[in-house]
């Protein structure tokens, strides 16, 4: 059985990513020190809060170091929500503060103003389909089954924007305004909304990256 | 484009038992809440809500079981309430698995909390919940304690307050129709609606499909339903789809 380890910086609710990770035939443990990273079959960064809170947890813990080595080893991660986030360079909630730089680009504040002039709620909560970037594709990847338009949870006002257009591998839209649903390089996926809280739907992205 | 309708299941706890009251008295049992609660998310419920009908009454919170074993098959969000007096107190339930915490009781007393739990864990996870009732002057008070205390203050405007203190949404519930399955209060969503920019999830009376439809059309953005599923009265795609019907677009 693939043992699957959640990092816990103090800063998620790890149980529910955990039971997710169960349900989908995997084995789950939380853990707190980059040590116990070692024989991990795949990665989970969950995440909730801000931005700079979140990297210097992870600093103090001692993880972005062992966390870019897993990754260039090809250890599956995956980042959610923040952890998709902090896969990034750097992030306007928390100006000055450095990404793990996993994946290159920036982290924005969500347009409060849909191309039509609708107001934006933010945080944007709710459930919404995502589907591949123009001219990309979600075939091969951990996606593949959302082109039947299934729906995500999504809780967030920051998203991240990809520098290179390749690594943005799905797209959700809000009043017409596209936002990275996920991102992806190599070994490397980023999920803005929470596999873990999306039905059906989620439980299979993660039994196809962890698998 | 219409806006897009939430669909919750209320499951109301009181010891281990899912239980149904009309305007929150007599209460009957009717069983597990977690088999219930997974019977809907099979069906494709978008939220469970739970609430602990007694908690607030003896100061304490009895669902970190259900909610435990619920947060191992059921992967959508759970808000939980009742009983809730403090940041600490929300935090035990998050750990257990709840993703948003409904408060009322504990608000009404101490109005800073909604602040001090929107700062810890973001406003999306501070559902400011409000019982209201029909005054005879015509607006609505908040009630607490299961709609037993009226608290002096104007239901409408406390939602506003309590938007502006930090609460992510409105839970809202009528203390008339509660339970009676005779229609939501339509009035009182259009008030609170024109009063607060946050979601607003309309909860209490719905006794049929259609009932779902006036909710959404009185400017709700999610509703809650309870005894409609839980005597078998509707399914879940029976509810999206008079949602649907009615011109409101659900998720699948």
């Amino acid at each position: 059985m693939k043992h699957i380890c959640v990092i816990d910086y103090g800063m998620s609710n790890l149980l529910s990513v955990s039971r997710a990770l169960e349900a989908c035939g995997f084995e789950a443990g939380a853990v707190s020190s980059p040590d116990a990273l070692n024989g991990a079959d795949g990665i989970v960064l969950p995440g909730v809060g801000a931005f700079g809170d979140g990297m210097h947890a992870l600093e103090e813990r001692g993880f972005p170091d062992a966390l870019r080595e897993c990754a260039s080893a090809g250890v599956p991660l995956l980042g959610i929500c923040l952890g998709m986030q902090m896969l990034f360079d750097s992030s306007e909630e928390s100006p000055g503060v450095k990404g793990l730089h996993l994946i290159s680009g920036k982290v924005r504040r969500l347009p409060s103003q849909g191309i039509d002039g609708s107001v934006l709620r933010i945080p944007h909560v709710g459930w919404a389909p995502v589907r591949a970037r123009p001219g990309g594709t979600l075939q091969g990847s951990a996606l593949e089954h959302l082109e039947d338009g299934s729906e995500l949870y999504f809780v967030h006002s920051y998203a991240a924007q990809p520098e290179q257009v390749r690594d943005a591998l799905a797209l959700a839209f809000r009043g017409g305004v596209p936002l990275c649903a996920a991102a992806q390089r190599g070994n490397v996926l980023g999920c803005q909304f929470h596999p873990e809280k999306s039905g059906p739907a989620g439980l299979a992205i993660l039994k196809r990256f962890f698998t | 484009m219409s806006r897009k309708l939430r669909v919750i299941a209320r499951l109301d706890v009181k010891d281990e038992n899912l239980v149904k009251g009309v305007q929150f008295e007599g209460l009957r049992k009717l069983g597990d809440p977690h088999g219930f609660a997974l019977r809907y998310y099979e069906e494709g419920i978008d939220e469970i809500l739970y609430l602990d009908t007694v908690a607030s009454l003896y100061g304490r919170n009895n669902l970190g079981d259900v909610l435990c074993r619920t947060a191992s098959d059921v992967f959508i969000p759970i808000t939980a309430g009742g009983g809730l007096r403090s940041v600490d107190d929300v935090r035990t339930i998050l750990r257990m698995g709840a993703d948003k915490a409904a408060i009322n009781t504990a608000a009404l007393k101490e109005p800073r909390l909604i602040t001090q739990v929107a700062q810890a864990f973001g406003s999306q996870c501070m559902v400011l919940s409000i019982q209201a009732k029909r005054t005879a002057s015509g607006g609505w008070e908040a009630y607490y304690d299961n709609g037993r205390e009226h608290s002096g203050r104007d239901a409408v405007e406390w939602a506003a307050e309590g938007e502006a203190r930090g609460a992510g949404e409105i839970l809202l519930t009528s203390v008339d129709c509660e339970g009676l399955r005779r229609g939501m209060d339509s009035e009182l969503i259009r008030a609170v609606r024109e009063r607060v920019s946050i979601p607003v999830i309309a909860a209490g009376g719905a006794g049929r499909c259609e009932d779902l439809c006036a909710a959404a059309q009185a400017g709700a953005d999610a509703v809650a339903v309870g005894s409609l599923l839980h005597y078998e009265k509707a399914h879940v795609a029976d509810l999206k789809q008079a949602l649907r019907d009615g011109g409101w677009e659900v998720r699948k």
